[in-house]
């Protein structure tokens, strides 16, 4: 029994990667480097000024404004995939060559172009649906 | 999107099953950007390298399993035809010739000559440095391009004025094969002006200098197109290479003006296109200052390794490190590496600039740089480098301290094993 029906909010967007998934989020306003910002073999933050630093985004909602630095964006998140260290889904705002091919071949369901500002209705740790297909993201409060 | 009938015949496997797997990928990829069409490219730079444990287990399988995961995104082995269009090879992980050096195993230095063989019968030209304009891939001002390394295509869109976005190893591999691209992004009239005014209020004149502007700026602008203007004294190519390295490092930069000097930007006027300026930014001493203590993380200031040449060396800067370690040597606590793509090697070779550097107690080495290969002296726990962009990467990438500064600092440090630069 709970005492308050948990919170659930709607956003609407755009399909990058289709897909369903879902997960906790992890949530950064911060842009992400791949090669040369993460570990592919466990999916933490490495670089060193990021306030995600030495937090793994495997298996979770990563929602994050988009990506900068090396062109090894995609081959380091392909290789979270291979890894099994990949996102369960990635929410952006900001589209880049980067970000779009980083987001195919993780095959990670992705979504950008939300209604609603995202950084200001999820929170690390609220858990998160990813329907990329119909541009569908379920969050529910924690 | 729409494909031209010789893409659609492409994408269904009437030119080979590799070509139909590289037009599965760009449409994936043009469909997840939102672009609406291909466009054609005959110029394309990647990394197709197997120089990294990571890839043995791939390499066991073949070459033709190594394109086709990590080139093509494709589950299935595909065979690798010859390249469709003018392909390079960027900066790999192993030097041919100095791997021992790097501490690289004999195993992994035989897969990426292995590799090498492969490509290059395949027309993967073996340039093997991050600065393929340095060593004649040169793209004239408007030619579509499909580069990746953050340097090289800050470069080729500011500098020289030809066209690429930020393509990775996978959308490389399937232009390559393909002669196709996305027509998105900076490959459009538009997206090329730029968007944030940077009033630079202080002297900016040689590398260090011009690497702080860039870091700085990086990571206040990220992706936008800032427009420069101000007491940027003579802006060379060595400038520009690390000016465009920092800034794509701190930040995401794939294009700047400078007006007067770059092809797009005669005037201020001409940078903005008409476009409504976003953004106002000051550049003083200020602000170079705090750029300068955001790269030096470094405590220690025992130095244990100095590495110069990122983005790679240009001659005049091999020189410059030859002609300040001449009749020296450096520390014996110390190691000083030098890197230049191959072919410039070649030339400081024959001017008998290597001999210098190597009487020294210096190594010249071609095809990688540390932050590629993450092999660097054993127990090295100190950096100096002369680059922000490998400043910014080595701490995170290999665990070490870093410091940042002028060349002439960085030959100090190698000298006396002590780092006592200063902004």
């Amino acid at each position: 029994m709970q005492d308050v029906m948990p919170r659930t909010l709607v956003l609407r967007g755009r399909r990058v990667v289709g897909g369903c998934a879902e997960g906790e989020a992890l949530v950064t306003r911060q842009t992400i480097s791949g090669w040369g910002g993460i570990n592919e073999r466990d999916g933490t933050i490495i670089e060193r000024r990021h306030e995600l630093r030495g937090q793994s985004f495997a298996g979770r909602v990563l929602v994050f404004p988009g990506a900068k630095g090396s062109s090894g964006w995609s081959a380091y998140f392909h290789m979270t995939r291979l890894n099994g260290v990949a996102p369960a889904a990635m929410i952006f705002t900001r589209m880049t060559t980067k970000v779009a091919l980083g987001a195919v071949v993780t095959r990670a369901p992705a979504v950008t172009d939300l209604d609603q500002d995202p950084f200001a209705v999820i929170e690390t740790g609220d858990w998160v649906k990813v329907d990329a297909d119909r541009g569908v993201v379920e969050v529910t409060k924690r | 999107m729409r494909l031209t009938d010789y893409e659609k015949a492409m994408l269904d496997g009437a030119h080979g099953k590799a070509k139909a797997r590289a037009m599965d990928l760009l449409v994936r990829y043009g469909e997840a950007l939102g672009a609406e069409r291909l466009i054609e490219t005959n110029n394309v730079a990647g990394a197709f390298n197997a120089s990294t444990p990571s890839v043995r287990a791939l390499a066991a399988r073949g070459f033709d399993a190594v394109y086709s995961e990590l080139n093509l995104d494709s589950d299935e082995v595909v065979e690798v035809p010859r390249m469709a269009v003018n392909t390079c090879q960027l900066i790999t992980g192993i030097d041919n010739a100095k791997w021992r050096i790097q501490g690289i195993p004999d195993d992994l230095a035989e897969q990426q000559k292995r590799g090498e063989a492969f490509f290059g019968q395949r027309g993967i030209n073996m340039h093997a440095t991050c600065t393929p304009y340095q060593v004649g891939n040169v793209p004239v001002k408007g030619e579509h391009c499909a580069w990746m390394e953050s340097s090289a295509v800050v470069y080729c869109n500011s500098v020289l004025g030809a066209r690429t976005n930020t393509e990775g190893k996978e959308s490389a591999g399937a232009a390559a094969l393909t002669g196709r691209i996305p027509d998105w992004g900076l490959h459009l009239d538009s997206n090329r002006r730029g968007t944030h005014l940077v009033e630079v209020g202080i002297p900016v004149d040689d590398m260090m200098d011009w690497g702080l502007l860039g870091y700085w700026l990086g990571e206040l602008v990220q992706d936008e197109i800032p427009v420069l203007t101000g007491a940027l004294v003579n802006p060379t190519l060595i400038k520009l290479k690390h000016f465009g390295a920092a800034a794509s490092s701190s930040g995401g930069v794939e294009m700047y003006h400078l007006p007067g000097t770059t092809p797009e930007a005669a005037s201020v006027e001409q940078a903005f296109g008409g476009h409504q300026i976003a953004d106002t930014l000051r550049y003083g001493a200020t602000e170079r200052r705090r750029a300068y203590e955001n790269l030096n993380c470094a405590r220690e200031r025992k130095i244990d390794f100095v590495m110069l040449g990122c983005p790679h060396n240009s001659i005049d800067q091999i020189w410059l490190i030859a002609s300040l370690l001449e009749g020296r040597r450096i520390s014996p606590n110390t190691a000083l590496w030098v890197h230049t793509p191959r072919a410039l090697r070649d030339t400081a070779q024959r001017n008998g600039y290597v001999r210098m550097i190597e009487d020294a107690g210096g190594v010249v080495m071609s095809d990688t740089c540390p932050a590629i290969s993450r092999h660097l002296p054993k127990g090295v726990r100190t950096v100096a480098t002369d680059s922000a962009k490998q400043a910014h990467y080595l701490p995170a990438i290999t665990g070490v301290e870093a410091w940042f500064g002028s060349v002439r600092d960085c030959i100090e440090a190698a000298l006396s094993g002590t780092w006592n630069g200063t902004l």
